[in-house]
């Protein structure tokens, strides 16, 4: 059972008033129209997938309803750290010793 | 290899069963294959298998990071129907359900194959129209499949609670009596003998760490264990994993790998010989042949690679199954686990080419790969062997992604298996 923090409530939940959603990060392409299908089909498709650190978002459905976005290890399962939308995260797969 | 027979349990009786053959050998792997498999659960040993009596390719190595059957063949629920809506996938799971029958015979190995029927149910008027249409989808394909109403499925399942007081009452269900369910462990086990019977090398205990590409073509893989083992040709049937293979052969995969998981209860009485499904209330169940009753959940929505899924999911399994068996309400349940299941976007597979030459990926099975085995087998032998995609798995290529020519089972594929 995960605990999260949401960053907006400033507080730690459980995990049943949360919903994942998916790879963190994504940006939409600025002119959809001028994308080759492999660009567009790399946007709506292709995730990242790693064993290890992953950046992911999640909505506290059952909160405050806000979106935000969480650091967690997908081997460990461990939360490293939750932030705002538009922030940047401060563990990376490249920084975390462990990963 | 030894035949076995009734006969043979009977003559070694004699002896105290101390002197049954070794089911496979544990070779030694050689320099250089013809075809090498990463990855040695049941898709992957029915491929060399295939490899080896439909293309006489037995230079063949199944390279595995654990033991034979150990992942998702081994943590599924054994569930084997067909009734897929698209006829791409209808196509696909019938060639396998066709495989299946007989397949024991063909293995010289006791797979428990049961059809003892599957019940979709539907509990609202939406989940009906979709059994009805997906019931003639099904038919027009040549599956056997039927529309059942309330009193129907009561007459199958008596336990079930087909009553309108029911917080989601069933109105109806789409039966395929021909599906069932097999003994997973026996599918690997069966596939492996029967092919290192026709000298396909299984390499257990041999993790992948590289896969070596020169002039954009694989020409082998690097182990941790056994060094540098070279292929003219390798496919990788790793499942939940696909996505790290997939990294090393510096290419993405449009796949997720989400924990699914499963449960048993004590073993009880005989009291369910069909297989009940509901993707509205989401919870399926099946009996063993030792009694437990099995019980299948929702992925969990996050990624993971765990291999143990979380509390919340089991509960709400278990508030499905209670709400279509109040009589399971006191089953104590005995033993819960997770497997990686590699998720498409389209809740189909992929069997395809890469971007790689000569590389080829057999995965995104999702949550329901385990009634594919042998098909799945079978037509991915014929595309490595041939090095073109064998007609079945043409419309499962990992370019439809950017092509568009998705093949959209979400209806019924992507919930319950």
């Amino acid at each position: 059972m995960f605990y999260i923090y949401c960053p907006y409530c400033g507080e730690h939940r459980e995990e049943e008033e949360f919903h994942p959603k998916g790879q963190a990060h994504l940006a939409r392409p600025e002119n959809p129209d001028e994308c080759t299908d492999e660009e567009w089909g790399n946007y709506l498709y292709f995730r990242d997938n790693p064993r290890g650190i992953h950046h992911e978002i999640w909505v506290h459905a059952i909160g405050c309803r806000k979106f935000f976005n969480v650091t967690r290890d997908t081997q460990t399962y461990e939360i490293k750290e939750s932030y705002r939308m538009g922030a940047t995260p401060e563990v990376t797969h490249a920084n975390d010793p462990l990963s | 290899m030894q035949k076995y027979s009734g006969f043979g349990l009977l003559k070694h009786a004699l002896t105290y069963h101390e002197n049954w053959q070794r089911v496979w050998r544990s070779p030694k792997p050689k320099k250089k294959y013809d075809v090498i498999i990463v990855g040695g659960g049941g898709h992957g040993l029915a491929t060399a298998y295939y490899l080896a009596k439909e293309h006489n390719i037995t230079n063949v190595a199944v390279i595995e990071k654990g033991y034979l059957g150990g992942g998702n063949t081994a943590r599924n629920t054994t569930i084997v129907r067909s009734n897929y809506l698209w006829d791409e996938s209808a196509w696909l799971y019938e060639h396998a359900m066709k495989l299946w029958e007989g397949l024991s015979q063909d293995l010289n190995y006791n797979l428990m194959f049961s059809q003892r029927g599957v019940l979709n149910l539907g509990h609202t008027l939406q989940d009906m129209r979709d059994i009805h249409r997906r019931v003639n989808a099904n038919r027009l394909n040549g599956i056997d499949s039927y529309a059942l109403d309330a009193q129907g499925v009561q007459e199958i399942v008596p336990i079930l609670d087909c009553s309108s007081n029911a917080r989601y009452p069933v109105l109806g269900a789409s039966w395929q009596p021909r599906a069932g369910v097999a003994r997973h462990d026996a599918v690997a086990w069966g596939f492996a003998r029967a092919a290192d019977a026709m000298g396909v090398d299984l390499i257990q205990q041999c993790e992948v760490s590289d896969i070596l590409i020169e002039d954009g073509a694989t020409v082998g893989v690097k182990t941790k264990q056994h060094g540098t083992i070279l292929g003219e040709r390798v496919g990788c049937v790793v499942a939940g994993n696909s996505g790290v293979l997939a990294e090393m052969a510096g290419f993405k995969l449009p796949i997720e790998s989400h924990p699914l998981q499963a449960l048993v209860s004590e073993p009880i009485r005989p009291i369910l010989d069909t297989v009940v499904m509901s993707n509205h209330v989401h919870g399926y169940i099946s009996q063993s042949d030792k009694g437990d009753l099995v019980i299948g959940a929702g992925i969990d929505g996050y990624n993971g690679y765990g291999q143990r899924g979380s509390y919340p999911t089991v509960e709400h399994t278990l508030q499905a199954i209670v709400e279509m068996f109040p009589m399971f309400s006191r089953v104590r349940m005995n033993r819960q686990w997770g497997g990686i299941v590699d998720t498409c976007p389209d809740a189909c597979p992929i069997i395809s080419d890469t971007p790689v030459e000569n590389l080829f990926f057999n995965c995104g099975w999702g949550t329901g790969g385990f009634k594919a085995t042998p098909g799945s087998g079978h037509v991915f032998a014929a595309t490595l062997a041939k090095g073109v995609a064998h007609d079945l798995a043409k419309p499962f290529s990992m370019f439809r992604f950017h092509n568009g020519a998705l093949v959209d089972e979400h209806g019924a594929a992507g919930v319950a298996h």
